[in-house]
Protein backbone atom coordinates (compact mmCIF):
# COMPACT_ATOMS: atom_id res chain seq x y z
CA UNK A 1 0.00 0.00 0.00
CA UNK A 2 1.41 3.55 -1.33
CA UNK A 3 2.25 5.25 2.22
CA UNK A 4 3.23 8.62 -0.20
CA UNK A 5 1.45 11.68 1.72
CA UNK A 6 -1.34 13.44 -1.04
CA UNK A 7 -2.19 16.52 -1.18
CA UNK A 8 -4.99 17.19 1.75
CA UNK A 9 -8.27 16.57 0.38
CA UNK A 10 -9.35 20.09 1.58
CA UNK A 11 -6.47 21.11 -0.85
CA UNK A 12 -8.12 19.26 -3.59
CA UNK A 13 -11.36 20.96 -3.09
CA UNK A 14 -10.36 23.90 -3.12
CA UNK A 15 -8.43 23.61 -6.54
CA UNK A 16 -11.74 21.85 -8.14
CA UNK A 17 -13.76 25.23 -7.31
CA UNK A 18 -11.26 27.45 -8.53
CA UNK A 19 -11.35 25.60 -11.90
CA UNK A 20 -14.95 24.89 -11.73
CA UNK A 21 -16.74 28.58 -10.65
CA UNK A 22 -15.29 30.26 -13.69
CA UNK A 23 -17.17 27.54 -16.38
CA UNK A 24 -20.21 26.79 -14.23
CA UNK A 25 -22.27 30.22 -13.74
CA UNK A 26 -24.65 28.11 -11.20
CA UNK A 27 -21.85 28.19 -8.99
CA UNK A 28 -21.66 30.50 -5.56
CA UNK A 29 -18.43 29.75 -3.35
CA UNK A 30 -19.58 30.95 0.17
CA UNK A 31 -16.85 31.04 2.58
CA UNK A 32 -16.56 32.01 6.47
CA UNK A 33 -13.61 33.50 6.54
CA UNK A 34 -11.62 30.01 6.62
CA UNK A 35 -8.35 31.03 4.55
CA UNK A 36 -8.41 28.25 2.41
CA UNK A 37 -8.97 30.23 -0.72
CA UNK A 38 -6.68 32.69 0.22
CA UNK A 39 -3.93 34.06 -3.36
CA UNK A 40 -6.69 31.69 -5.71
CA UNK A 41 -8.10 34.26 -8.16
CA UNK A 42 -11.49 33.12 -9.43
CA UNK A 43 -11.25 35.43 -12.62
CA UNK A 44 -14.24 36.40 -14.06
CA UNK A 45 -16.10 34.02 -11.21
CA UNK A 46 -14.71 36.72 -9.04
CA UNK A 47 -18.45 37.91 -8.31
CA UNK A 48 -19.45 34.27 -7.27
CA UNK A 49 -16.99 34.08 -4.19
CA UNK A 50 -18.11 35.68 -1.19
CA UNK A 51 -16.66 35.86 1.91
CA UNK A 52 -19.89 36.16 4.81
CA UNK A 53 -17.01 36.48 7.68
CA UNK A 54 -17.28 34.39 10.95
CA UNK A 55 -20.85 33.83 10.55
CA UNK A 56 -21.73 30.30 9.73
CA UNK A 57 -25.47 30.29 10.28
CA UNK A 58 -26.01 33.39 8.07
CA UNK A 59 -23.82 31.23 5.63
CA UNK A 60 -25.93 28.30 5.52
CA UNK A 61 -29.15 30.74 5.55
CA UNK A 62 -27.91 32.54 2.95
CA UNK A 63 -26.97 29.30 0.52
CA UNK A 64 -30.18 28.73 1.16
CA UNK A 65 -31.45 31.56 0.05
CA UNK A 66 -29.41 31.63 -3.49
CA UNK A 67 -30.03 27.60 -4.12
CA UNK A 68 -33.79 28.46 -3.73
CA UNK A 69 -33.27 31.04 -6.96
CA UNK A 70 -31.01 28.65 -8.97
CA UNK A 71 -27.93 28.48 -7.78
CA UNK A 72 -25.85 25.90 -6.46
CA UNK A 73 -23.79 27.04 -3.22
CA UNK A 74 -20.82 25.72 -1.76
CA UNK A 75 -20.57 26.86 1.94
CA UNK A 76 -17.13 26.48 3.59
CA UNK A 77 -16.36 25.80 7.33
CA UNK A 78 -14.44 23.25 9.74
CA UNK A 79 -17.12 19.95 10.10
CA UNK A 80 -17.50 21.43 13.82
CA UNK A 81 -18.92 24.12 13.05
CA UNK A 82 -21.29 23.05 10.48
CA UNK A 83 -22.49 19.83 12.19
CA UNK A 84 -23.44 21.61 15.61
CA UNK A 85 -23.25 25.69 15.44
CA UNK A 86 -24.94 25.87 12.05
CA UNK A 87 -26.87 23.12 12.18
CA UNK A 88 -29.79 24.33 12.43
CA UNK A 89 -30.09 26.50 9.70
CA UNK A 90 -28.74 22.97 7.42
CA UNK A 91 -31.77 21.34 9.26
CA UNK A 92 -34.52 23.82 8.18
CA UNK A 93 -33.06 26.41 5.42
CA UNK A 94 -31.26 23.83 3.39
CA UNK A 95 -32.29 20.05 3.92
CA UNK A 96 -35.98 20.92 4.37
CA UNK A 97 -36.11 22.51 1.40
CA UNK A 98 -34.30 19.92 -0.36
CA UNK A 99 -32.18 22.65 -1.93
CA UNK A 100 -28.72 21.59 -3.74
CA UNK A 101 -26.00 22.81 -1.12
CA UNK A 102 -22.54 21.75 -0.72
CA UNK A 103 -21.50 22.05 2.77
CA UNK A 104 -17.42 21.59 2.21
CA UNK A 105 -16.40 20.79 5.68
CA UNK A 106 -12.53 20.33 6.65
CA UNK A 107 -10.84 19.91 9.57
CA UNK A 108 -13.76 16.64 10.63
CA UNK A 109 -12.59 13.93 12.65
CA UNK A 110 -9.38 14.57 14.53
CA UNK A 111 -7.70 15.90 11.67
CA UNK A 112 -7.81 19.31 13.35
CA UNK A 113 -6.01 17.43 16.44
CA UNK A 114 -3.61 20.42 17.87
CA UNK A 115 -6.81 22.77 17.93
CA UNK A 116 -7.94 21.15 20.81
CA UNK A 117 -11.61 19.50 21.20
CA UNK A 118 -13.41 22.76 20.22
CA UNK A 119 -12.32 22.07 16.60
CA UNK A 120 -12.96 18.26 16.46
CA UNK A 121 -15.56 16.73 14.83
CA UNK A 122 -16.57 13.56 15.69
CA UNK A 123 -20.68 13.85 15.61
CA UNK A 124 -21.41 15.28 12.09
CA UNK A 125 -21.77 11.98 10.25
CA UNK A 126 -24.31 11.64 13.19
CA UNK A 127 -26.05 14.53 13.01
CA UNK A 128 -25.77 14.76 9.32
CA UNK A 129 -26.84 11.77 8.29
CA UNK A 130 -30.33 11.91 10.71
CA UNK A 131 -31.34 14.96 8.61
CA UNK A 132 -33.93 13.75 5.32
CA UNK A 133 -32.59 14.79 2.49
CA UNK A 134 -28.80 15.12 3.08
CA UNK A 135 -26.17 13.08 1.20
CA UNK A 136 -23.06 12.57 3.31
CA UNK A 137 -19.70 11.91 1.79
CA UNK A 138 -16.35 11.26 3.58
CA UNK A 139 -13.89 10.75 0.55
CA UNK A 140 -10.78 8.21 1.78
CA UNK A 141 -7.94 10.37 0.27
CA UNK A 142 -6.98 12.65 -2.27
CA UNK A 143 -8.39 11.43 -5.78
CA UNK A 144 -11.34 9.89 -4.33
CA UNK A 145 -12.21 13.54 -2.92
CA UNK A 146 -11.60 14.51 -6.87
CA UNK A 147 -14.41 12.09 -8.50
CA UNK A 148 -16.89 12.53 -5.54
CA UNK A 149 -16.83 16.19 -5.73
CA UNK A 150 -18.12 16.43 -9.38
CA UNK A 151 -20.36 13.64 -8.76
CA UNK A 152 -21.89 15.37 -5.63
CA UNK A 153 -22.57 18.43 -8.11
CA UNK A 154 -25.01 16.59 -9.53
CA UNK A 155 -26.90 15.41 -6.44
CA UNK A 156 -30.42 17.39 -6.45
CA UNK A 157 -30.32 17.79 -3.24
CA UNK A 158 -27.57 18.77 -0.33
CA UNK A 159 -24.28 17.21 0.26
CA UNK A 160 -22.35 17.21 3.48
CA UNK A 161 -18.88 17.13 1.85
CA UNK A 162 -16.45 15.59 4.79
CA UNK A 163 -12.97 16.63 4.04
CA UNK A 164 -9.57 16.54 6.65
CA UNK A 165 -7.01 19.37 6.98
CA UNK A 166 -3.72 17.50 6.41
CA UNK A 167 -2.43 15.15 3.87
CA UNK A 168 -3.06 11.59 3.94
CA UNK A 169 -1.84 8.75 2.23
CA UNK A 170 -3.22 7.43 -1.55
CA UNK A 171 -5.66 4.31 -0.87
CA UNK A 172 -4.63 2.02 -3.48
CA UNK A 173 -6.07 1.72 -7.23
CA UNK A 174 -9.30 -0.18 -6.58
CA UNK A 175 -12.71 -0.30 -9.06
CA UNK A 176 -14.23 3.35 -10.46
CA UNK A 177 -15.51 5.12 -7.27
CA UNK A 178 -19.44 6.25 -7.52
CA UNK A 179 -21.02 8.17 -5.27
CA UNK A 180 -23.57 6.07 -2.80
CA UNK A 181 -21.57 2.63 -3.68
CA UNK A 182 -18.60 1.12 -1.55
CA UNK A 183 -15.72 0.55 -3.50
CA UNK A 184 -14.40 -3.00 -2.76
CA UNK A 185 -10.75 -2.64 -2.22
CA UNK A 186 -9.99 -6.41 -0.84
CA UNK A 187 -12.20 -9.84 -1.62
CA UNK A 188 -12.01 -12.22 1.42
CA UNK A 189 -14.60 -14.37 2.46
CA UNK A 190 -14.00 -14.98 6.21
CA UNK A 191 -14.56 -11.11 7.43
CA UNK A 192 -15.74 -7.76 6.39
CA UNK A 193 -14.45 -4.68 7.00
CA UNK A 194 -16.28 -1.79 6.30
CA UNK A 195 -14.27 1.43 6.69
CA UNK A 196 -14.97 5.95 6.38
CA UNK A 197 -12.58 8.23 6.16
CA UNK A 198 -8.62 8.10 4.60
CA UNK A 199 -6.81 6.50 8.50
CA UNK A 200 -9.96 4.07 8.77
CA UNK A 201 -9.42 2.85 5.44
CA UNK A 202 -5.82 2.60 5.49
CA UNK A 203 -6.48 0.56 8.84
CA UNK A 204 -8.72 -2.00 7.77
CA UNK A 205 -6.32 -2.57 4.66
CA UNK A 206 -3.40 -3.15 7.17
CA UNK A 207 -5.52 -5.42 9.35
CA UNK A 208 -6.73 -6.97 6.28
CA UNK A 209 -3.16 -7.85 5.48
CA UNK A 210 -2.07 -9.19 9.05
CA UNK A 211 -5.25 -11.16 8.96
CA UNK A 212 -4.06 -12.69 5.45
CA UNK A 213 -0.84 -14.14 6.86
CA UNK A 214 -2.63 -15.96 9.46
CA UNK A 215 -4.85 -17.41 6.79
CA UNK A 216 -7.69 -14.92 7.41
CA UNK A 217 -9.51 -13.78 4.52
CA UNK A 218 -10.97 -10.23 4.69
CA UNK A 219 -12.76 -8.19 2.65
CA UNK A 220 -11.68 -4.43 2.82
CA UNK A 221 -14.76 -1.95 1.34
CA UNK A 222 -14.14 1.45 0.91
CA UNK A 223 -17.65 3.03 2.46
CA UNK A 224 -17.02 6.94 1.08
CA UNK A 225 -20.91 7.60 1.19
CA UNK A 226 -22.50 7.46 4.72
CA UNK A 227 -26.02 8.09 3.14
CA UNK A 228 -27.23 6.87 1.49
CA UNK A 229 -25.31 3.86 2.49
CA UNK A 230 -24.93 0.95 0.17
CA UNK A 231 -26.85 -1.21 2.01
CA UNK A 232 -27.30 -3.73 -1.19
CA UNK A 233 -22.36 -4.11 -1.20
CA UNK A 234 -22.61 -4.27 2.65
CA UNK A 235 -25.26 -7.12 2.54
CA UNK A 236 -23.75 -9.17 0.34
CA UNK A 237 -20.59 -9.11 2.15
CA UNK A 238 -21.40 -9.63 5.32
CA UNK A 239 -23.60 -12.50 4.25
CA UNK A 240 -20.63 -14.39 2.54
CA UNK A 241 -18.72 -13.63 5.95
CA UNK A 242 -21.16 -13.43 8.82
CA UNK A 243 -18.64 -11.09 10.68
CA UNK A 244 -18.62 -7.54 9.98
CA UNK A 245 -15.70 -4.84 11.30
CA UNK A 246 -16.62 -1.01 11.24
CA UNK A 247 -13.96 1.38 11.02
CA UNK A 248 -14.82 4.98 11.45
CA UNK A 249 -12.87 8.20 12.99
CA UNK A 250 -15.83 9.66 14.41
CA UNK A 251 -17.58 8.65 17.67
CA UNK A 252 -18.64 5.21 18.37
CA UNK A 253 -22.50 6.92 18.72
CA UNK A 254 -24.46 7.18 16.02
CA UNK A 255 -21.57 7.73 13.51
CA UNK A 256 -20.84 5.16 10.39
CA UNK A 257 -20.49 2.21 12.16
CA UNK A 258 -24.41 2.33 13.63
CA UNK A 259 -25.49 2.98 10.38
CA UNK A 260 -24.05 -0.58 9.28
CA UNK A 261 -25.62 -1.88 11.82
CA UNK A 262 -29.10 0.02 11.57
CA UNK A 263 -29.18 -1.95 8.23
CA UNK A 264 -27.57 -4.74 8.56
CA UNK A 265 -29.40 -5.98 11.61
CA UNK A 266 -33.10 -5.31 10.38
CA UNK A 267 -31.91 -7.98 7.44
CA UNK A 268 -29.95 -10.99 8.59
CA UNK A 269 -28.42 -12.08 12.10
CA UNK A 270 -24.90 -10.89 12.14
CA UNK A 271 -21.62 -10.39 14.62
CA UNK A 272 -20.66 -6.91 14.35
CA UNK A 273 -17.90 -4.59 16.20
CA UNK A 274 -17.67 -0.93 15.77
CA UNK A 275 -13.91 0.65 15.91
CA UNK A 276 -14.58 4.42 16.60
CA UNK A 277 -13.58 6.83 19.29
CA UNK A 278 -15.18 5.92 22.95
CA UNK A 279 -17.67 8.11 24.11
CA UNK A 280 -14.75 10.84 25.37
CA UNK A 281 -13.70 14.23 24.44
CA UNK A 282 -10.35 13.88 22.85
CA UNK A 283 -8.90 16.20 25.34
CA UNK A 284 -4.91 16.17 24.51
CA UNK A 285 -3.14 17.75 21.73
CA UNK A 286 -1.61 15.39 19.06
CA UNK A 287 -1.72 15.21 15.02
CA UNK A 288 -4.52 13.03 13.77
CA UNK A 289 -2.35 9.21 13.29
CA UNK A 290 -1.62 10.32 17.20
CA UNK A 291 -5.09 10.79 18.28
CA UNK A 292 -6.58 8.19 16.79
CA UNK A 293 -4.01 5.41 17.67
CA UNK A 294 -4.63 6.65 21.34
CA UNK A 295 -8.57 6.39 20.97
CA UNK A 296 -7.65 3.05 19.43
CA UNK A 297 -9.00 3.56 15.93
CA UNK A 298 -5.91 1.30 14.61
CA UNK A 299 -5.06 -1.87 12.82
CA UNK A 300 -4.41 -3.85 15.58
CA UNK A 301 -7.60 -2.63 17.01
CA UNK A 302 -9.33 -4.01 13.81
CA UNK A 303 -7.25 -7.59 13.59
CA UNK A 304 -8.11 -7.89 17.48
CA UNK A 305 -12.10 -7.38 16.97
CA UNK A 306 -12.07 -9.73 13.58
CA UNK A 307 -10.40 -12.42 15.61
CA UNK A 308 -12.79 -12.41 18.41
CA UNK A 309 -15.59 -12.41 16.56
CA UNK A 310 -14.30 -15.56 14.13
CA UNK A 311 -13.47 -16.85 17.72
CA UNK A 312 -17.19 -16.48 18.37
CA UNK A 313 -18.15 -17.38 15.17
CA UNK A 314 -16.50 -20.69 15.83
CA UNK A 315 -17.77 -21.63 18.93
CA UNK B 1 -36.96 51.91 -8.76
CA UNK B 2 -40.58 51.84 -9.28
CA UNK B 3 -43.48 50.89 -7.04
CA UNK B 4 -44.87 47.95 -8.68
CA UNK B 5 -47.73 46.04 -7.67
CA UNK B 6 -49.53 43.74 -9.86
CA UNK B 7 -52.35 42.07 -7.06
CA UNK B 8 -55.60 42.72 -8.56
CA UNK B 9 -57.32 44.68 -5.31
CA UNK B 10 -61.00 45.41 -6.20
CA UNK B 11 -61.82 46.29 -2.50
CA UNK B 12 -60.51 49.14 -0.75
CA UNK B 13 -58.01 48.09 1.31
CA UNK B 14 -59.33 48.47 4.50
CA UNK B 15 -61.82 46.28 3.66
CA UNK B 16 -58.95 43.55 2.95
CA UNK B 17 -57.70 43.97 6.11
CA UNK B 18 -60.86 43.77 8.25
CA UNK B 19 -61.09 40.49 5.95
CA UNK B 20 -57.60 39.54 7.16
CA UNK B 21 -58.87 40.05 10.90
CA UNK B 22 -61.56 38.37 10.60
CA UNK B 23 -59.95 35.27 8.95
CA UNK B 24 -57.48 34.96 11.63
CA UNK B 25 -59.82 34.95 14.60
CA UNK B 26 -61.78 32.24 12.29
CA UNK B 27 -58.44 30.34 12.68
CA UNK B 28 -58.34 30.84 16.60
CA UNK B 29 -61.92 29.18 17.04
CA UNK B 30 -60.31 26.11 15.22
CA UNK B 31 -58.87 23.19 16.67
CA UNK B 32 -56.00 24.50 17.85
CA UNK B 33 -56.33 27.95 18.56
CA UNK B 34 -53.57 30.24 17.39
CA UNK B 35 -50.74 33.04 17.38
CA UNK B 36 -53.90 35.72 17.77
CA UNK B 37 -51.87 38.74 19.15
CA UNK B 38 -48.52 38.62 17.00
CA UNK B 39 -51.00 37.58 13.87
CA UNK B 40 -53.19 40.62 14.40
CA UNK B 41 -50.40 43.52 14.50
CA UNK B 42 -49.19 42.34 11.24
CA UNK B 43 -51.84 42.70 9.12
CA UNK B 44 -51.71 46.08 7.73
CA UNK B 45 -47.80 45.63 7.29
CA UNK B 46 -48.41 42.41 4.89
CA UNK B 47 -51.75 43.87 3.04
CA UNK B 48 -49.25 46.96 2.26
CA UNK B 49 -46.52 44.61 1.13
CA UNK B 50 -48.87 42.50 -0.78
CA UNK B 51 -51.15 44.68 -2.35
CA UNK B 52 -49.28 48.12 -2.85
CA UNK B 53 -45.36 47.17 -2.64
CA UNK B 54 -44.41 43.85 -3.79
CA UNK B 55 -44.31 42.83 -7.36
CA UNK B 56 -46.26 39.26 -6.76
CA UNK B 57 -48.61 37.51 -8.80
CA UNK B 58 -50.99 34.98 -7.42
CA UNK B 59 -51.89 33.34 -10.58
CA UNK B 60 -47.79 32.44 -10.99
CA UNK B 61 -46.36 32.62 -7.15
CA UNK B 62 -43.29 31.55 -8.51
CA UNK B 63 -42.86 33.60 -11.51
CA UNK B 64 -39.45 34.48 -11.79
CA UNK B 65 -39.32 38.46 -11.66
CA UNK B 66 -41.38 38.45 -8.19
CA UNK B 67 -40.56 39.99 -5.19
CA UNK B 68 -39.98 37.91 -1.76
CA UNK B 69 -41.40 37.99 1.67
CA UNK B 70 -39.96 35.78 4.35
CA UNK B 71 -42.11 35.26 7.24
CA UNK B 72 -39.22 35.21 9.71
CA UNK B 73 -41.48 35.73 12.48
CA UNK B 74 -43.71 32.46 11.62
CA UNK B 75 -45.75 32.58 14.23
CA UNK B 76 -47.23 35.45 12.39
CA UNK B 77 -48.82 32.78 10.03
CA UNK B 78 -51.93 33.29 10.57
CA UNK B 79 -52.02 36.61 9.05
CA UNK B 80 -49.78 35.53 5.70
CA UNK B 81 -52.82 32.74 5.35
CA UNK B 82 -55.29 35.39 5.25
CA UNK B 83 -53.45 37.96 3.22
CA UNK B 84 -52.56 35.30 0.86
CA UNK B 85 -56.23 34.18 0.52
CA UNK B 86 -57.05 37.60 0.11
CA UNK B 87 -54.35 37.97 -2.71
CA UNK B 88 -55.73 34.91 -4.20
CA UNK B 89 -53.14 32.63 -3.78
CA UNK B 90 -55.33 30.13 -2.30
CA UNK B 91 -59.47 29.90 -2.17
CA UNK B 92 -61.31 30.99 1.53
CA UNK B 93 -62.23 27.12 1.78
CA UNK B 94 -58.81 26.31 2.68
CA UNK B 95 -58.79 28.52 5.83
CA UNK B 96 -61.20 26.08 7.09
CA UNK B 97 -58.56 23.23 7.10
CA UNK B 98 -55.80 25.34 9.07
CA UNK B 99 -54.59 23.08 12.06
CA UNK B 100 -56.96 20.38 10.76
CA UNK B 101 -55.31 16.93 10.47
CA UNK B 102 -53.04 16.57 7.43
CA UNK B 103 -53.42 20.02 6.71
CA UNK B 104 -50.33 22.15 5.51
CA UNK B 105 -51.77 24.98 7.10
CA UNK B 106 -49.98 24.87 10.24
CA UNK B 107 -49.22 27.40 13.16
CA UNK B 108 -45.55 28.15 11.26
CA UNK B 109 -45.79 28.66 7.63
CA UNK B 110 -44.45 25.76 5.21
CA UNK B 111 -43.80 26.23 1.39
CA UNK B 112 -46.63 23.43 0.42
CA UNK B 113 -48.71 26.65 0.81
CA UNK B 114 -49.04 28.53 -2.78
CA UNK B 115 -46.82 31.89 -1.77
CA UNK B 116 -44.74 30.79 1.17
CA UNK B 117 -41.80 30.71 -0.08
CA UNK B 118 -39.74 29.08 2.27
CA UNK B 119 -40.61 27.51 6.24
CA UNK B 120 -40.18 29.81 9.17
CA UNK B 121 -41.05 29.65 12.62
CA UNK B 122 -37.83 29.16 14.50
CA UNK B 123 -36.89 31.89 15.03
CA UNK B 124 -33.56 34.45 13.74
CA UNK B 125 -34.16 32.80 10.19
CA UNK B 126 -35.52 34.96 7.72
CA UNK B 127 -32.70 37.58 7.40
CA UNK B 128 -29.85 35.01 6.66
CA UNK B 129 -32.33 33.49 4.04
CA UNK B 130 -33.14 36.73 2.63
CA UNK B 131 -29.59 37.77 2.34
CA UNK B 132 -29.50 34.86 -0.27
CA UNK B 133 -31.99 35.73 -2.25
CA UNK B 134 -30.70 39.48 -2.14
CA UNK B 135 -27.24 37.96 -3.25
CA UNK B 136 -29.43 36.04 -6.19
CA UNK B 137 -30.76 38.75 -6.97
CA UNK B 138 -27.80 41.09 -7.68
CA UNK B 139 -26.12 37.98 -9.44
CA UNK B 140 -28.74 37.94 -12.00
CA UNK B 141 -29.31 42.06 -12.48
CA UNK B 142 -32.97 41.43 -11.47
CA UNK B 143 -35.00 44.49 -9.96
CA UNK B 144 -36.31 42.54 -7.45
CA UNK B 145 -36.37 42.74 -3.55
CA UNK B 146 -36.48 40.75 -0.34
CA UNK B 147 -38.81 41.85 2.55
CA UNK B 148 -38.20 40.24 5.99
CA UNK B 149 -40.75 40.47 8.32
CA UNK B 150 -39.49 39.96 12.25
CA UNK B 151 -40.74 40.28 15.69
CA UNK B 152 -39.50 42.68 18.00
CA UNK B 153 -38.96 39.58 20.21
CA UNK B 154 -37.24 37.98 17.43
CA UNK B 155 -34.65 40.29 17.89
CA UNK B 156 -33.52 38.59 21.15
CA UNK B 157 -31.91 35.65 18.54
CA UNK B 158 -28.16 36.24 18.27
CA UNK B 159 -28.40 34.87 14.61
CA UNK B 160 -30.25 38.36 13.20
CA UNK B 161 -27.37 40.42 14.22
CA UNK B 162 -25.18 38.08 12.61
CA UNK B 163 -27.16 38.60 9.38
CA UNK B 164 -27.68 42.26 10.33
CA UNK B 165 -23.82 42.78 10.31
CA UNK B 166 -22.82 40.65 6.93
CA UNK B 167 -26.00 42.31 4.76
CA UNK B 168 -24.86 46.20 5.56
CA UNK B 169 -21.37 44.64 4.93
CA UNK B 170 -22.17 43.29 1.55
CA UNK B 171 -24.13 46.74 0.52
CA UNK B 172 -27.54 44.94 0.26
CA UNK B 173 -29.90 47.71 -0.83
CA UNK B 174 -32.81 45.14 -2.49
CA UNK B 175 -33.21 43.73 1.26
CA UNK B 176 -35.91 44.98 3.87
CA UNK B 177 -36.42 44.12 6.76
CA UNK B 178 -39.56 44.95 9.10
CA UNK B 179 -39.86 44.81 12.45
CA UNK B 180 -43.21 44.27 14.34
CA UNK B 181 -42.64 46.49 16.53
CA UNK B 182 -45.47 45.44 19.05
CA UNK B 183 -43.56 45.41 22.10
CA UNK B 184 -44.86 42.05 23.58
CA UNK B 185 -43.64 38.44 23.67
CA UNK B 186 -44.88 35.69 25.48
CA UNK B 187 -43.56 36.64 29.05
CA UNK B 188 -44.15 40.31 28.53
CA UNK B 189 -42.81 43.38 27.73
CA UNK B 190 -39.89 43.33 25.18
CA UNK B 191 -38.03 45.74 27.25
CA UNK B 192 -37.96 44.17 30.43
CA UNK B 193 -37.21 40.54 29.09
CA UNK B 194 -34.86 41.24 26.66
CA UNK B 195 -34.12 44.87 25.69
CA UNK B 196 -34.78 45.76 22.09
CA UNK B 197 -34.29 49.99 22.66
CA UNK B 198 -32.46 51.39 21.21
CA UNK B 199 -33.94 49.69 18.32
CA UNK B 200 -33.21 52.31 15.62
CA UNK B 201 -29.83 53.15 16.76
CA UNK B 202 -29.02 49.58 16.78
CA UNK B 203 -29.43 49.28 13.54
CA UNK B 204 -27.85 52.31 12.23
CA UNK B 205 -25.04 51.18 14.02
CA UNK B 206 -24.95 47.98 12.22
CA UNK B 207 -25.28 50.17 8.59
CA UNK B 208 -29.00 50.05 8.12
CA UNK B 209 -30.87 52.95 6.79
CA UNK B 210 -34.01 53.20 9.33
CA UNK B 211 -37.26 54.04 8.66
CA UNK B 212 -39.80 54.17 10.98
CA UNK B 213 -43.99 54.31 10.24
CA UNK B 214 -47.56 53.48 12.37
CA UNK B 215 -47.82 49.83 11.99
CA UNK B 216 -51.48 50.08 11.19
CA UNK B 217 -51.60 53.00 8.94
CA UNK B 218 -51.01 51.46 5.17
CA UNK B 219 -49.96 54.93 3.91
CA UNK B 220 -47.06 55.34 5.93
CA UNK B 221 -46.46 51.87 5.64
CA UNK B 222 -46.53 52.32 1.54
CA UNK B 223 -44.10 55.24 2.08
CA UNK B 224 -41.50 53.67 4.48
CA UNK B 225 -41.59 49.95 2.70
CA UNK B 226 -41.70 51.27 -0.91
CA UNK B 227 -39.56 54.23 -1.06
CA UNK B 228 -36.26 53.58 -2.67
CA UNK B 229 -33.67 52.41 -0.53
CA UNK B 230 -30.56 54.25 0.12
CA UNK B 231 -27.72 52.98 -2.29
CA UNK B 232 -25.57 50.95 -0.96
CA UNK B 233 -27.11 50.48 2.18
CA UNK B 234 -30.51 47.52 3.45
CA UNK B 235 -33.40 49.17 4.82
CA UNK B 236 -34.80 48.49 8.03
CA UNK B 237 -38.85 49.74 8.71
CA UNK B 238 -39.68 49.50 12.49
CA UNK B 239 -43.40 49.53 11.97
CA UNK B 240 -45.16 50.23 15.56
CA UNK B 241 -48.07 48.04 15.75
CA UNK B 242 -50.53 46.74 18.89
CA UNK B 243 -50.09 43.51 19.66
CA UNK B 244 -53.71 41.83 19.07
CA UNK B 245 -54.80 44.99 17.21
CA UNK B 246 -58.50 45.17 16.69
CA UNK B 247 -59.75 42.95 19.46
CA UNK B 248 -60.21 45.76 22.39
CA UNK B 249 -60.34 42.71 24.66
CA UNK B 250 -56.58 41.82 24.25
CA UNK B 251 -55.20 44.50 22.33
CA UNK B 252 -51.88 45.38 24.25
CA UNK B 253 -52.19 42.38 26.56
CA UNK B 254 -49.88 39.54 26.96
CA UNK B 255 -52.80 37.30 26.92
CA UNK B 256 -53.03 37.78 22.89
CA UNK B 257 -50.26 35.73 22.55
CA UNK B 258 -52.34 32.88 22.06
CA UNK B 259 -55.70 32.15 21.90
CA UNK B 260 -57.88 29.28 21.41
CA UNK B 261 -61.26 30.66 20.74
CA UNK B 262 -64.82 29.03 21.67
CA UNK B 263 -67.83 29.21 19.08
CA UNK B 264 -69.21 32.35 21.75
CA UNK B 265 -65.77 34.13 21.95
CA UNK B 266 -65.55 33.63 18.09
CA UNK B 267 -68.51 35.26 17.16
CA UNK B 268 -67.81 37.73 19.86
CA UNK B 269 -64.44 38.39 18.37
CA UNK B 270 -66.34 39.06 14.97
CA UNK B 271 -68.97 41.33 16.92
CA UNK B 272 -66.07 43.47 18.34
CA UNK B 273 -63.90 43.81 15.45
CA UNK B 274 -66.62 45.06 12.97
CA UNK B 275 -67.83 47.69 15.70
CA UNK B 276 -63.54 48.14 15.79
CA UNK B 277 -64.30 49.46 12.42
CA UNK B 278 -67.52 51.39 12.43
CA UNK B 279 -65.62 53.40 15.26
CA UNK B 280 -62.86 54.13 12.82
Amino acid sequence: MSETASRSSREVYRDLVAELLPRDERLVCLDSDTGLFGGVDFGTARDRYVNLGIAEHTMMGTAAGLAKEGRRPLVNTMAAFAASRAVEAVKIDIAMNHLPVVIAATHSGVSAGHLGPTHHALEDLAVMRTLPNMTVVAPGDAATTETLFRQALSVPGPVYFRLGRGPTPDLPQGPPVRLGRAQVLRRGLDVTIAACGPYPVLAALEAADRLGRDGIRASVLHVHTVKPLDVATLAAWASATGVVITVEEHWASAGFGAAVAESLTELMPIRMHRVALPDAFVSVAGDQRHLLRRAGVTASAVVERARAALGQKDV
Amino acid sequence: MTIVSTTPGTLPLSETTARVREHIVGMCAGPEGGHAGGSLSLVEILATLYFRVMRVDPRFPGAPDRDVLLLSKGHGGLALYGTLCEAGFFPEEWLADYAMPDSHLMAHPHPEIPGVEMPTGSLGHGLALGIGFALAFGLDSADRRCFVVMGDGELQEGSVWEAAAVAANHRLDNLVAVVDRNRLQITGDTEQVGGAEPLAERWRAFGWQVREADGHDVDELTLALGTPPTPGRPTLVIAHTVKGKGLPFVEGHVRSHYARLSERQHQRALAALRSEREKA
